[in-house]
């Protein structure tokens, strides 16, 4: 109905009338995410007949957008690259009725029901909610680190390593996605030195042959960088020992934090900020009924792209259950 | 209208007066591709008013390097041909609204 009122050049008309619609709506499920965990979440539920919305974010697709080459996800015979399996996820979300909004959320109000999501731009209502929010990069916190960002110091060399053809940079940390960036690096930089507060890394054993077998990569372990030097950009880095290098560049690559800051004193997080689940009857719930979790902002522990996927698919069916019962 | 793409030959004179954002962007870069579309929406909403323009870093090197980009996407804004803020990183549709208050 509301389509044919879509006039040709005025495209004003309907998506306002849209806007309304959502805002006097009740949805079975908002899901808050766009990660693989909160997309996988939207197919399962939008298929089993949910009205779903997907808070997605402005910097919607999660860490995956950040990547290249995705190796380890099933069903792609010679790799993916990420952001286009995030496409392509969305874009299979989307077919099977997920809506989905590029809005970042501001706050939730989960004492009544239906739940109330505050994005920048409206407020939803949804009688479930699932979370997948994810998780962010995690800096070193060392001075010059904030200021010299896009100056030299990065968190994603799959966007910036072209800029350091020829250079000297530094990678911080010691698992899949230090050696990835350490890799790519390669592709550009003359030299690359990966430093690691440990005595060994934990990544896994085929990135890290990957390593051992590249030329153009140094290791230094159990460094801590005290300090990132520069003034237009990055001149040198100073490490805890005292001792000083001169870099062109350095990608921090030393985890990731849970994004659950927005939840605080609402929904339970663990000690390190993780959301926990705890439902007796639903396992992926959190400590407030009909609120359930999925992907990194829970995972402390696998972290993958596949794992995400796979808790959103329980979330989802979670989700599900629980509705047909409340 | 999507946003006008820069390069060397003619960027200095397109940029000369009054107020432009520039995103500087490449096909390789993920969160550029998100970036894309808000750039080229913000590009209709404030036609005639600001100069929305893009600068490929790969085939435009030399600009990217002149401006001190390394890292993508970035948005420069410039008023009268002189830098006045930057953002690195996609900063969402918000985030360059932000920018664009500071010309």
């Amino acid at each position: 109905m509301l389509d044919r009122l879509d006039l040709p050049g005025k495209p004003g008309i309907l998506s306002y009338l849209r806007k309304r619609r959502r805002l006097m709506e009740i949805y079975d499920v908002i899901i808050i995410g766009s990660g693989p965990a909160g997309l996988t979440a939207g197919i399962y539920t939008s298929r089993a007949n949910l009205k779903t919305l997907m808070i997605a974010g402005s910097k919607w697709g999660g860490q995956l957008m950040l990547t290249t080459g995705v190796e380890n996800y099933p069903g792609f015979l010679n790799g993916i690259q990420g952001p286009d399996l995030m496409t392509n996820m969305r874009k299979q979300a989307e077919k099977h009725g997920v809506e989905i909004v590029d809005e970042d959320m501001v706050r939730i109000e989960i004492g009544d029901r239906p739940y109330k999501t505050y994005t920048t731009n409206r407020t939803y209502m949804g009688r479930a909610m699932i979370i997948a929010t994810g998780a962010v990069t995690q800096w070193l916190n060392v001075p010059g680190e904030q200021e010299l960002i896009g100056r030299g110091v990065s968190s994603c060399a799959p966007c910036d390593a072209p800029f350091f053809k020829g250079k000297k940079v530094v990678v911080v940390g010691g698992g899949d996605a230090a050696m990835e960036e350490a890799l790519v690096l390669t592709k550009f930089a003359d030299e690359v030195t990966i430093v690691h507060r440990r005595g060994e890394f934990r990544a896994s054993r085929i990135m890290q042959e990957r390593i051992k077998n590249n030329p153009k990569i140094k290791v230094r372990f159990n460094t801590e960088v005290a300090e990132i030097i520069g003034k237009e950009k990055v001149e040198k880095v100073k490490f805890k020992d005292g001792s000083e290098m001169e870099v062109d560049g350095i990608f921090v690559a030393v985890g990731h934090k849970p994004a659950s800051q927005i939840f605080e004193g609402k929904i339970d997080l663990d000690e390190k900020d993780y959301i926990r689940r705890q439902g007796a009857k639903y396992h992926t719930m959190s400590n407030v009924e009909g609120v359930f979790v999925a992907g990194d902002v829970h995972d402390y522990r696998y972290r993958q792209a596949i794992t995400a996927a796979g808790y959103g698919c329980e979330a989802a069916l979670d989700a599900e259950r629980w509705l047909s019962e409340a | 209208m999507a946003a006008v793409h820069l390069t060397k030959a003619d960027f200095d004179e397109k940029i000369k007066t009054g107020v432009a954002m520039v995103d500087f962007w490449a096909e390789w870069c993920g969160p550029c591709k998100m970036a894309a579309p808000v750039i080229d929406q913000l590009s209709d909403e404030y036609a005639g008013k600001v100069l929305i323009g893009k600068v490929d870093v790969d085939t435009q090197g030399e600009l990217a390097q002149k401006f001190g980009v390394m890292s993508i996407p970035t948005v420069i804004l410039f008023k009268d041909g002189v830098e006045v803020a930057r953002q690195v990183g996609f900063a969402g549709k918000a985030g360059y609204l932000e920018l664009l208050k500071k010309a």
